[in-house]
């Protein structure tokens, strides 16, 4: 049975400055890294398999050159991985993202579980992985931190919120997305970075998803719309208090304070 | 779609054991704001099994009208449950705008009923505003880890949806006198709906002290800080301010030496308060996102060229080692004298 793992290729956004002449994001040598939390969730894939076996197969939409996070995905212990790209499915929001994820996973075939990360750090919206689960009509449980099998199809999921731990039993097929404490991704080796470099990694087109509704994807099929992005200049003419020594800064300081009336 | 049947702006209150959370107050404070814009009614949306208390609490908050959904099967948040309900309520009502706290089950409500709806949602709001001419409303958003940001328009679908940050926006003054127009409204899921079932839940440790959101003050450290015994000096200013809690960078909660809880950014709690002290913090745009819209910034850090001294407003330049136990005497010295 397939277990599924969705993935996104980010620039590394610890990376990313900001040009302070344009006020323009400066992408140009940003590095392209995994979705750092998509690892976690194809490290999960791999335990659920080496526990309960079954075949991990990743899936991630873009352009041509995710293909390299799809070879890493191989050398992280993946058995397939295919890359959802069509230029028709260029400007789509989480809700059309989401939806031609699904049709892919259709295209797949059938499957017990698939992972996707909580949040990708580009867009950080969360929203992906539990949409695409209520395009296919399946359960999902999201910021997932432990997954385990109860018998033949009950999957036991611990899920985190704000509170504490929900510990919940679900029917397969389902979809979790997961956090970063459900595990510790393993370190890939040479010899799975040299089989996987030499992988062809599969492309699923437009054309492959012929149930595919053309009104539902791309920019035309997103209900969102970006009207505009900007950097915001939150920098403030704030003043350095200078002084010669911690005590006088301190004094300097809770007189400012107490002059603005914060204390 | 018949764009002139939505109308009115709703608010989602997520509750826990029968409690409202706060983000949903704070967001009925600011849903009131751009309700009046448009003129339309401010309604609450509560589901759940026992709900007076949170019918009590919003009315006390303000709203127009509370809908009110109640069963055995909204006992706790899942999602096929909450997102059926969600979903007939607004097929039945036709509200314009949802917005809903950006928690981890308002994050997993607000998947399920946007795409239910087949509508568009924008997550992870940290301002609203509304065009006027269309009344469209306006989210914007941070992305790239608060280095961009976006406003983001739903123009052809309603309702138009939205997840919003804890602690954006500041709740309003209760009033009891206060009175709301509440409809019970009977909607149930039927069991074959529900796939997923709560067998156990394992209560988080409540912090006992004060959470950096619920603050009026928050002191911050970070890696300047060192260790987790030298946090003490944080917590020692703390201590002296009333209604101060200690906040964190994430280079510190890494290190382990404070918990999760305390971290502010991106990852972590967004927070406003009147007066936030970043002692050792470098003050990164994932920590600046969650903390930038604070009344007033102090920051007290080594390296003249840090980051967080262009978002202070007033900066001190040394070893927090020495600044931070001086400025806990100086604040003592002032209580006394007063
Ligand atoms: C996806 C993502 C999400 C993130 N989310 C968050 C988040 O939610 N919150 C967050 O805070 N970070 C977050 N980060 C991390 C962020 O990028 C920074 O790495 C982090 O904020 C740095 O913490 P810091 O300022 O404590 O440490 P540093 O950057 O190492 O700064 C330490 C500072 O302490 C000063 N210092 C050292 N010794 C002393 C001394 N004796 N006296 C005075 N000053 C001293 C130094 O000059 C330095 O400026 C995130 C990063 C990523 C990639
Ligand atoms: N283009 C994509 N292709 C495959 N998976 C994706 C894609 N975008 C998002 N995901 C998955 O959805 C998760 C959440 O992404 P987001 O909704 O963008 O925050 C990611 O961690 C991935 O697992």
């Amino acid at each position: 049975m397939n277990i599924i793992v969705l993935i996104k290729q980010v620039p590394d956004t610890s990376e990313i400055k900001i040009d302070p002449e344009t006020n323009r994001l400066m992408r140009a040598g940003v590095p392209s890294i995994i979705n750092p939390v998509d690892k976690n969730a194809i490290e999960a894939a791999v335990q659920y398999k080496e526990e309960y076996g079954g075949k991990v197969v990743v899936l991630s939409m873009g352009p041509s050159q995710a293909k390299k996070a799809l070879k890493e995905s191989l050398a992280l212990g993946a058995d397939e991985a295919y890359l959802v790209t069509d230029r028709l499915f260029g400007g789509s929001d989480t809700y059309a993202t989401s939806y031609i994820l699904s049709e892919a996973i259709k295209k797949i075939g059938d499957f017990d579980i698939i992972f996707a990360g909580q949040q990708a750090i580009d867009g950080d919206t969360g929203q992906t992985g539990p949409s695409t689960a209520q395009h296919l009509g399946i359960s999902r449980l999201t910021y997932v931190v432990d997954v385990s099998l109860e018998g033949e199809d009950t999957v036991i999921v611990k899920r985190e919120v704000e509170e504490g731990i929900e510990v919940i039993a679900s029917k397969k097929p389902l979809l979790c997305t997961v956090t970063k404490a459900i595990n510790k991704p393993r370190y890939a080796t040479i010899k799975s970075i040299l089989a996987a470099n030499q992988a062809e990694i599969g492309e699923i087109t437009a054309a492959d998803l012929g149930e595919i509704d053309k009104n539902k994807i791309g920019l035309k099929g997103s209900p969102t719309r970006v009207k505009k992005t900007f950097t915001p200049d939150i920098s403030k003419n704030g003043e350095i208090i200078a002084a010669d020594t911690a005590e006088e800064a301190a004094e300097k300081l809770v007189d400012k304070l107490l002059a603005k009336n914060v204390l | 779609m018949n764009f002139e049947e939505y109308k009115n702006l709703w608010v989602f209150i997520e509750t826990f054991q029968g409690k409202p959370k706060d983000v949903g107050l704070e967001l009925l404070n600011e849903g009131r704001r751009l309700a009046d814009l448009t003129q339309e009614r401010l309604c609450a949306v509560i589901i759940g099994s026992d709900v007076d208390e949170s019918v009590a609490k919003v009315t006390a908050y303000g709203v127009d009208d509370v809908y009110v959904v109640k069963g055995k099967e909204y006992e706790n948040y899942c999602s096929d449950s909450y997102g059926d309900a969600m979903a007939k309520l607004v097929r039945k009502f036709k509200p314009a705008t949802i917005l809903i706290g950006a928690t981890h089950n308002g994050r997993d409500l607000g998947s399920k009923v946007a795409v239910t709806l087949q509508t568009g949602l924008t997550a992870d709001c940290t301002n609203l505003d509304v065009d006027q001419e269309t009344e469209n409303v306006i989210w914007e958003r941070p992305a790239f880890g608060g280095n961009l940001y976006a406003q983001i328009l739903c123009a052809d679908s309603r309702p138009q949806m939205g997840t919003v940050r804890a602690g954006v926006f500041k709740k309003g003054e209760p009033d009891d006198s206060r009175t709301a127009n509440v409809i019970e409204v009977d909607i149930h899921t039927p069991q074959e709906l529900i796939t997923t079932k709560l067998r156990e839940f394992i209560k988080g440790e409540e912090p006992a002290d004060l959470k950096p959101a619920e603050a009026n003050i928050v002191v911050a450290g970070g890696r300047g800080v060192g260790s987790k015994e030298n946090f003490s000096i944080i917590q020692k200013l703390a201590d002296e301010l009333d209604g101060a809690a200690v906040g964190a960078s994430r280079a510190a909660v890494d290190a382990g030496w404070v918990p999760h809880f305390r971290q502010v950014g991106q990852t972590g709690t967004t927070v406003t308060p009147e007066l936030y002290i970043a002692c050792g913090i470098s003050g990164a745009i994932q920590h600046q996102v969650g903390m930038k819209d604070s009344a007033t910034i102090v920051a007290i850090n080594k390296d003249p060229d840090a980051p967080i001294f262009e978002i202070a407003d007033y900066g001190i330049v040394g070893d927090l080692f020495k600044v931070v136990p001086e400025l806990t005497k100086a604040i003592k010295e002032l209580k006394a004298a007063k």
